[in-house]
């Protein structure tokens, strides 16, 4: 048996001449700093885009990309197909896991200075890696047709429509059409299924290419400088001198890592399920909360965030910006120290980016810029802010509700956080302020001068002037005498 | 001009000159309706036209009611996706309003509350007046106004493109 499978070796060997191909990249010297744990996520994040890839041909077996059959094709995945919503499970969670690892890779090459002299096309193409698996991201979230990707494609169209004078032929370039529609989501589809993995495997043998040509990066030592004309030759040594075969050395830690990732995203897509779809792509049902998936929730926040007026000139130049840097980076630092403990300002950028991505993301997770929308009909009033309150002010209380007050403010914890919380309303604002603000509105409120009556704002400030915790004296006018607390 | 080089045009580097300028010519002649395809639909400059929202028994006066159309531009396999909702207020007599139902900071869909006289939106806390004047939030303009008329008692708008900050017509 074994005589016939090696000789069937033999065979396809003498036609296919890999096997020798194959041997000299096991057998290519890595350095022994570098067979490291440190390097693993570059082949964890391709070991999931090929799990992509295999889950990604299954679903498109049963899933039907035509606007009025797309969603109830993704509830028959989830409930009617054998295994249907574990794949749409794995290929969900699989983009989280591709994603996260995607970044967890690029933060290590960048720290560790890979990036620089002689690899510098090794991190572009890294670049495109990036760009083509965020719009992978953003295309699946499309596919998986439900409000969120109705909206979300919206939000899309809302961006690029900013755009000055071609701006609204964009538009209709992205939605394929005057709305979004059928055209619109076999758009995305052909994007999804064809054109960005053509990029993304072609970049891939790119990259590994690369990789191999140039070999793995080094463990960056302080003090070991980048040179261009000696790099090249110090690495030779370095590999020669201290060097070990690929395999086993480095390939068994990535070995190990990828197998614990499959078996993590096999856990936590049992677990956690398929995602979504939620409510379906009905425009007309305007009951709805969109929200993109977890990776796109800081752009979310920064949109609610920026100041309106630098917003249009951000969204359109920002990205620009930042995806150049990126690509530029190895042609404005190519050489000099790699080591992150040589270069504090690369360390400062990373925490910074983490920072920020880190906080959006999170605020992005309860949005409390958006108005909760069914607070005023839905949340109760707390009992003891109507407890002995006389029925001027209970009427007041029943206004805060019934005027969506709720909406943007919050009683007792709960309501919007657009505005600020009424619990302590009157610390903050005397009678006159309250009258005010309500009347004209401002910082952010809208005026509601027109449609409360005086009597509806007299009752609406007696509520709100009783709004100060017990200990803690209201707000007073100081142009006034102080009156006895009694008279308060 | 290397006399020697050229005295090296043999008949077999000719063709494959010639072979490379039919190519040429070729893939220009084959990326014409490719690009034509693809960048098809913006061939048009806007996309609007005029469709009924229904009789205007629908829409009491001085309210401001939910109404939807079916998108003019349909296509046979658009399903729900065809159809638009937008906001209709009547003021006194045939004067209305019809504000599309997309915020105009990104597009995201308002909701009206009739008891405080706002559009809210869900997205990023853009909100309207009643007029649909800005009153709080990101949005950089008012909401975006279709066309309308009243012909033959029903109330018609100029519609069929989601309007943008480069498409306000809605």
């Amino acid at each position: 048996m074994t005589d016939l499978l090696k000789s069937i070796g033999r065979w396809l060997d003498a036609r296919l001449q890999l096997g020798q191909t194959i041997a000299d990249v096991a057998a290519h010297p890595v350095p022994r700093s570098s067979a490291s744990w440190w390097y693993i996520f570059g082949s964890a994040t391709l070991v999931v885009f090929i799990l992509q890839v295999v889950t990604g041909i299954c679903l498109a077996t049963v899933y039907t990309p035509a606007a009025d059959r797309a969603w109830d094709s993704l509830i028959y995945l989830n409930y009617h197909q054998p295994l249907g919503w574990y794949l749409r499970a794995l290929h969900g969670w699989g983009s989280n896991f591709m994603v996260a690892l995607m970044f967890i890779h690029l933060l290590q090459v960048f720290l560790f200075g890979a990036y620089k002299f002689p690899r510098e096309l090794t991190w572009v193409a890294g670049c495109v890696l990036l760009l083509c698996t965020l719009g992978m991201a953003f295309t699946g979230q499309v596919l998986r047709f439900d409000q969120n990707a109705y909206w979300g494609l919206g939000i899309g169209a809302s961006i690029a429509g900013r755009t000055p004078i071609i701006g609204f032929k964009v538009v209709d370039l992205i939605l394929g059409g005057p709305i979004i529609a059928g055209e619109t989501l076999s758009r995305f589809f052909a994007l999804h299924v064809f054109v960005i993995p053509a990029l993304l495997i072609g970049f891939v043998g790119l990259h590994l290419y690369l990789v191999l040509r140039l070999g793995i990066n080094e463990w960056p030592m302080p003090g070991r400088i980048v040179r261009r004309n000696s790099y090249i030759a110090e690495y030779q040594e370095l590999v020669h001198k201290d060097g070990e075969p690929f395999m086993p050395h480095a390939a068994q830690k990535d070995l190990v890592f990828a197998g614990l990732i499959i078996l993590s995203l096999l856990v936590v897509a049992a677990i956690a399920g398929p995602i979504g779809p939620n409510g379906q792509p009905d425009p007309t049902i305007i009951q709805t909360v969109p929200r993109p998936d977890f990776f796109f929730l800081w752009l979310f926040s920064l949109f609610a965030l920026l100041p309106p007026w630098t917003e249009t000139v951000l969204m359109l130049t920002g990205p620009v910006a930042v995806i150049g840097l990126l690509f530029a980076l190895p042609f404005i630092s190519g050489t000099g120290e790699k080591s992150w403990r040589r270069r504090p300002f690369s360390v400062v950028i990373v925490i910074l980016a983490v920072t920020l991505v880190g906080t959006l993301t999170w605020l992005g997770t309860f949005s409390p810029w958006s108005p909760v929308m069914d607070a005023w009909s839905a949340t109760p009033t707390p009992i003891d802010y109507v407890k002995g309150r006389t029925p001027l002010e209970l009427q007041g209380a029943v206004l805060v509700q019934s005027k969506q007050c709720r909406n943007c403010h919050s009683l007792g914890g709960e309501g919007g956080m657009r505005g600020p919380a009424l619990d302590d309303t009157a610390t903050r604002l005397t009678r006159d302020q309250i009258v005010r603000q309500i009347i004209q509105g401002g910082g952010n409120m809208p005026a509601y001068g027109k449609n409360l009556t005086p009597a509806e704002v007299n009752a609406l400030v007696a509520f709100l002037a009783t709004m100060h915790p017990r200990g803690e004296p209201p707000a007073r006018d100081s142009a006034r005498p102080a009156l006895p607390a009694s008279s308060q | 001009m290397d006399t020697e080089k050229t005295e090296r045009t043999t008949r077999r580097n000719f063709l494959f000159r010639i072979g490379i300028a039919i190519n040429a010519i070729a893939i220009a002649l084959f990326a014409i309706p490719i690009v034509g395809y693809v960048l098809s639909p913006a061939r048009r400059f806007t996309w609007l036209d005029w469709i009924s929202l229904g009789p205007l028994t629908d829409y009491p006066e001085h309210q401001t009611r939910l109404s939807e159309y079916i998108n003019p531009f349909k296509k046979a396999w658009d399903g729900e996706t065809a159809k638009i909702p937008c906001w209709v207020r009547r003021l006194d007599g045939n004067q209305f309003q019809v504000f599309a139902i997309n915020c105009t900071h990104l597009g995201c869909p308002v909701r009206w509350f009739a008891e405080s006289e706002l559009f809210m939106c869900p997205c990023h806390g853009g909100v309207f007046y009643s007029d649909g004047r800005h009153a709080s939030g990101p949005p950089p303009r008012p909401l975006y106004q279709y066309k309308y008329k009243v012909e033959a008692g029903k109330l018609w708008i100029y519609a069929g493109q989601l309007p943008t900050l480069g498409h306000p017509n809605a």
